[in-house]
């Protein structure tokens, strides 16, 4: 592990390397901060990026580098503006909008740093720990196995959709699957459900599917409705002045932080759940550990209910990068898409990323700190002038926008039949969002659907027919508990009616 | 019905669809040695199908609970039964233009088409100071390009289709 470690640093403080963390925190925050762009359509919009950088370790470093400054640029236009770029900071507009009503943004700015900054490297540091211990599990894991833990990996994703929400997660999760078939698959050298058009041959590309599940609804509802992306005040709260805070309020967050990152990893490490409720659940935790006065400050400008969620979601970032990296199983739409990019730079990610490549695994793991340690000493001064974007008119904002989507999908195919297929999905997408049906289950379902496939026809050739599911005793528990996962959320809500509403969307 | 079932509905139909697809249509062209596998390229879209139509009715006849105690969803929130309150006009004006971006960009190479697209989307969102629009749209087009091709080295034809490049 030392050896791997060193490997690592050697890889991640190569000044290429280290100017990619800077480039991409720098640019993710930027983006970050514009409402209706993500970190999936940031990400997505990168890779193209990326994978011309042609190096798998300074392509990943790039995208999580990008990765953390969105949810960063997104606590800064929550608490700016009252206006969460992410699902995953929402909860950071509880109490740092209020922060800044008084006139206390800059404080509640490098609240919202210093808490993502210990929340994403506790989680790194629990990342070191566990990933390799979860590799060396995984590498006893055959194909059968494979293919029953990503069954896990999807019912767990629509099982955590939320109260009511199940049976459309899962739904969605099928839908991806579905048109994961369309194309030569790699199995087969036989073109499906192609319906004779040559563009399609290759399969839906999922840059492409990407920016019109994401980028391309939320454009279009900033352009549907205008509140959204405005600010939902008289918006006087823009003047960032003093950054920093005193000695007592740090006492006060460093439990908060502490028990918030450990929570937050975890949390994130299950699939389905992230960075967002995370953040929404580290926010209920301090908010009912606090007592008396504290608790009553809460929603109005806590420090503590500041640095829950802000800790949480970032440790939660790097605790999804476990299964990423360990299993190749996405447990969040953003480590799909960050799958999506490695796959197409010829890596996979899986229990055999750390001894066949350590270099790439140790040097995402390193250039996780220097991203943090980026965004901390980097970003937080420039906060005040990188805000600046936020008062672009709409008018020359949502073009580029829609811009920057179309060239997304273009660049990567350099077809312009994508960019129809493109506006056809964003299309049916809007659509979906309007009904509430979530639709990262669908991209991961896309992303897997190819690997769920391969991982089932080895295991039915190996055993000539369904008898691996009985004959694996590892196979069928995890099976099982696929279908425990599904069936248990639909249980419990006959049985306590009434639940706490669940976050729809993915991180 | 509410707007989910009928995309529930929707979903059923397509499953059924692709599993007459999967089911009836795929195995005909299957050459002979791969009839004897236990695993056929339509073996997978066949599971599909089935899930997806169960699933689908699951949605359709509402058999799972759902809470319906929305408290009503804020301004910022999007809900289609708003939707008469919200401006449809721009936002299917901005997707014909992003259609015939699709249509025009090789024919009319990239530099002129992406101008022209960011010009008539803020015009589209009722931008009228073109003076501003125009120069701002011009330089990013040109900057976006130039970062593509000489940085990324993607090669993305700048002029029109008779300009010869």
């Amino acid at each position: 592990m030392l050896e791997g470690i060193l490997i690592g640093l050697e890889a991640a403080f190569s000044v290429q390397n280290i100017l990619m963390v800077v480039f991409g925190c720098l640019i993710g925050t930027f983006i970050g901060m514009l409402p209706g762009l993500g970190p999936m359509s940031i990400i997505a919009i990168m890779i193209p990026v990326a994978i011309t950088l042609g190096d798998p370790a300074a392509a990943l470093i790039l995208l999580a580098g990008v990765y953390y400054g969105a949810i960063f640029g997104g606590s800064t236009s929550s608490i700016l503006l009252n206006a969460p770029g992410v699902a995953g900071t929402v909860a950071t507009s509880f109490d740092g909008y209020p922060m800044a009503r008084k006139g206390q943004a800059g404080k509640a700015l490098t609240i919202a740093a210093v808490s993502s900054f210990a929340g994403g490297t506790i989680g790194a540091i629990l990342l070191m720990v566990f990933a390799p211990a979860l590799s060396s599990v995984a590498l006893l894991f055959h194909s059968a196995e494979y293919f029953a833990l990503m069954v896990v990996g999807l019912s767990a994703i629509a099982a955590f959709a939320g109260t009511g929400q199940v049976g459309k997660a899962l739904m969605m999760t099928l839908l991806g699957l579905i048109l994961a078939t369309v194309g030569e698959g790699a199995l087969f050298s036989m073109p499906r459900f192609t319906m004779g058009m040559m563009d399609l041959q290759s399969g839906i590309s999922f840059i492409t599917l990407a920016m019109a599940m994401f980028a391309l609804p939320e454009a279009l509802f900033l352009v549907l409705n205008p509140a959204r992306g405005a600010s939902n005040a008289e918006g006087g709260s823009n003047k960032i002045t003093n950054l920093r805070f005193s000695r007592a309020e740090g006492r006060a967050m460093l439990p908060v932080i502490g028990r918030q990152s450990v929570q937050g990893f975890f949390i994130g490490v299950l699939p389905g759940a992230g960075a967002t409720i995370a953040s929404f659940l580290g926010y209920a935790v301090e908010r009912n550990l606090a007592k008396g006065e504290e608790q009553a400050e809460f929603g109005k400008g806590s420090i503590k209910g500041l640095a829950a969620p802000e800790t949480a979601n970032n440790a939660a970032c790097t605790g999804s990068f476990v299964p990423l990296l360990t299993l190749g199983i996405p447990g969040s739409g953003t480590t799909a898409i960050l799958l999506g990019a490695l796959i197409a730079l010829n890596v996979t990610p899986g229990p055999r990323l750390m001894t066949d490549t350590p270099e790439i695994f140790w040097a995402v793991i390193i250039s996780m700190f220097i991203g943090n340690l980026v965004l901390l000493v980097l970003n937080l001064p420039l906060i005040p002038y990188i805000a600046k974007i936020l008062s672009i008119p709409r008018n020359y904002l949502i073009p580029f926008i829609l811009f920057f989507t179309l060239m997304g999908a273009y660049i990567g195919q350099n077809n312009a039949t994508e960019l129809l297929i493109l506006v056809g999905f964003g299309v049916v997408a809007t659509i979906l969002r309007f009904a509430d049906y979530p639709l990262a289950p669908l991209l991961i379902g896309f992303i897997l659907g190819t690997m769920l496939e391969d991982n089932f026809a080895r295991s039915m050739q190996l055993y000539q027919g369904l008898g691996f599911i009985l004959e694996r005793p590892m196979t069928l528990g995890l099976l099982v508990l696929a279908l425990l996962l599904v069936l248990l959320p639909s249980y419990r809500a006959r049985r306590a009616r009434k639940r706490a509403e669940g976050v729809a969307d993915g991180d | 019905m509410a707007l989910d079932r009928w995309i529930a509905l929707i979903f059923v139909l397509f499953c059924c669809v692709y599993g007459y697809a999967a089911f009836f249509t795929m195995d005909q062209l299957l050459p002979p040695f791969m009839q004897r596998n236990p695993v056929w390229p339509s073996t997978f879209p066949k599971v599909l199908a089935v899930l997806g139509i169960i699933v689908g009715l699951v949605v359709l006849l509402g058999l799972e609970k759902t809470d319906d105690s929305d408290a009503g969803p804020s301004a910022t929130e999007i809900n289609y039964r708003r939707l008469h309150e919200y401006k449809l006009g721009q936002a299917l004006m901005l997707l014909a233009l992003m259609v015939l971006y699709a249509l025009m960009l090789r024919p009319a190479g990239f530099l002129i088409s992406t101008t022209v697209f960011l010009v008539a989307g803020s015009a589209i969102l009722g931008e009228r100071k073109f003076h501003i629009m125009i120069p701002v749209a011009v330089f990013a087009t040109g900057f976006v390009w130039y970062l593509v091709q000489e940085v990324l080295g993607i090669f993305l034809r700048p002029f029109p289709f008779f300009m010869g490049m």
